[in-house]
């Protein structure tokens, strides 16, 4: 079947932003990619993606508005709270033979993985000797994270997944409520190092002790997602945990035999030692 | 040219109507079948187990990249959106809810209307709420057939009325004849 002339448009419109501004989605899965290019198309009102691109090309402050559709993941708080119940009982333990520890958020969003990995820690008296790195390529997405204000109406869901993932502490100790948002505890981001990072084009972070990255690799086509998968390999230690979505799996990836299952049925790997 | 897949949605009412059609399928039957229905997001995948004891066609949750085969029923996976890609490949996101749905039949039908275009047919079943209306115009408008479960025979009538408002010309089909209807499909 030929390509539709609205897919011919939506490969030059990747290829566009990737060359003037180096954002490269060109390997994202594309049915997701479509569908969120033809809703900002509907919404800023052009007639065509073509038309679109010539304003995104040639006024950059539509750049960061065209980011926020294709990246902007709206998330939940201990999202799956039984990933969060196996890290406490099962990767904990591990991690509490080190005297320091490295955590990376890989495309933490507006950073619900990162707070609730922060709570996890605090509550597990790991706080004080880890540091957080959360990262992704869109600038306004880190800047809300770095904030952690989130609508005071997501967190009646919050709280029970916290609830359900073994939290044993009141979630309600780490924010305070004003009007209609919850900040979170500024101690609970003074440990975390936010930056602008892609599992597209940059390199590894060093001797990292668990990487989540969870609903993220599911967006990559196969060859980007060996390139992450990849990536983690590089960045964790020895013995290092992986924690991915669980819809997301490193069985086709050609890194696959860097990691053992560590806990299957939550998706969490272990780098193997040698 | 050849139909090459059928997509489902269901809301309530949708399990018991699955029950009804699915199974009276033939093992040789020549499509793959994409099935949406919506479910809570936390519920263990329950359907599926239940759907490949009764069903003669291989039964199994949607997994992302997995080529999509004919004579396979695909599940969406509970808080998953369920979409084809045009290599025929399944993708899953978890982009935000869409018509407060995760998996929403809109996404899978706009989807695929996209890449089998006239070799898809679209089905909405019994349900609540207006998923799956614009899903099914897309199916229509890029040629695929389209067919809602005939009113008075759904559990919860809406949808498919507003399915065949949006769409009018699908076929309406009652749920007893469902299977009749998709094998004949490809007896033409």
């Amino acid at each position: 079947m030929s390509e539709s002339i609205e897919d011919i448009e939506i490969r030059l419109l990747l290829d566009a932003v990737y060359r003037h501004y180096h954002y490269d989605f060109r390997h994202y899965a594309q049915a997701s990619v479509k569908r969120r290019l033809l809703q900002a198309r509907m919404q800023w009102g052009y007639d065509s993606i073509s038309e679109m691109q010539a304003a995104v090309l040639r006024d950059e402050t539509m750049l960061p508005r065209l980011l926020n559709y294709l990246t902007v993941q709206v998330s939940e708080m201990f999202r799956d709270p039984s990933y969060f119940r196996a890290l406490r009982e099962k990767v904990v333990p591990h991690l509490r033979t080190y005297p320091s520890l490295k955590v990376w958020v890989a495309g933490c969003s507006h950073g619900e993985e990162l707070y609730s990995l922060a709570i996890l820690f605090e509550e597990e008296g790991l706080a004080d000797r880890t540091i957080f790195y959360a990262t992704d390529i869109n600038p306004s997405a880190l800047r809300a994270a770095q904030a952690g204000i989130f609508p005071l109406d997501r967190i009646r869901l919050f709280t029970e997944n916290h609830r359900l993932s073994g939290g044993h502490s009141s979630l309600s100790k780490y924010y305070t409520a004003d009007y209609d948002r919850a900040v979170f505890d500024k101690p609970l981001r003074e440990r975390a190092v936010f930056s602008d990072h892609s599992l597209v084009t940059d390199a590894a972070f060093g001797e990292m002790h668990l990487v989540s990255c969870r609903n993220v690799l599911i967006y990559f086509d196969r060859e980007l997602q060996d390139r992450a998968v990849g990536l983690f390999g590089e960045s964790l230690v020895r013995g290092g945990f992986l924690g991915v979505g669980s819809k997301e799996s490193l069985r086709f990836s050609s890194h696959a035999d860097l990691f053992t299952e560590f806990v299957r049925e939550e998706r969490i790997y272990r780098r193997n030692a040698r | 040219m050849s139909l090459q897949a059928i997509v489902i949605g269901a809301s309530a009412g949708g399990v018991h109507a699955l029950l009804q059609v699915l199974p009276a399928l033939p093992a040789d039957f020549p499509a793959a079948i994409l099935v949406v229905v919506h479910v809570p997001p936390r519920r263990d995948n329950a359907l599926v187990a239940l759907l490949a004891e009764k069903c003669r066609l291989t039964v199994k949750e949607a997994e992302d990249k997995e080529p999509i085969m004919p004579g396979t029923i695909y599940m969406g996976p509970p808080d998953y959106h369920l979409l084809v890609e045009s290599d025929g490949t399944i993708a899953l996101s978890s982009d935000e809810v869409v018509n407060h749905s995760r998996p929403a039949i809109d996404v899978l039908f706009e989807s695929a209307a996209d890449a089998y275009a006239e070799r898809l047919a679209g089905v909405i079943m019994t349900g609540a709420n207006h998923d799956g209306a614009k899903g099914l115009r897309a199916v229509c408008d890029a040629g695929g057939r389209a067919f809602v479960q005939a009113p008075a025979t759904a559990e919860v009538a809406y949808m498919p009325e507003v399915a065949l408002a949006a769409c009018p010309t699908a076929r309406t089909v009652d749920l007893e004849d469902m299977p009749s209807v998709f094998e004949e499909m490809w007896e033409k």
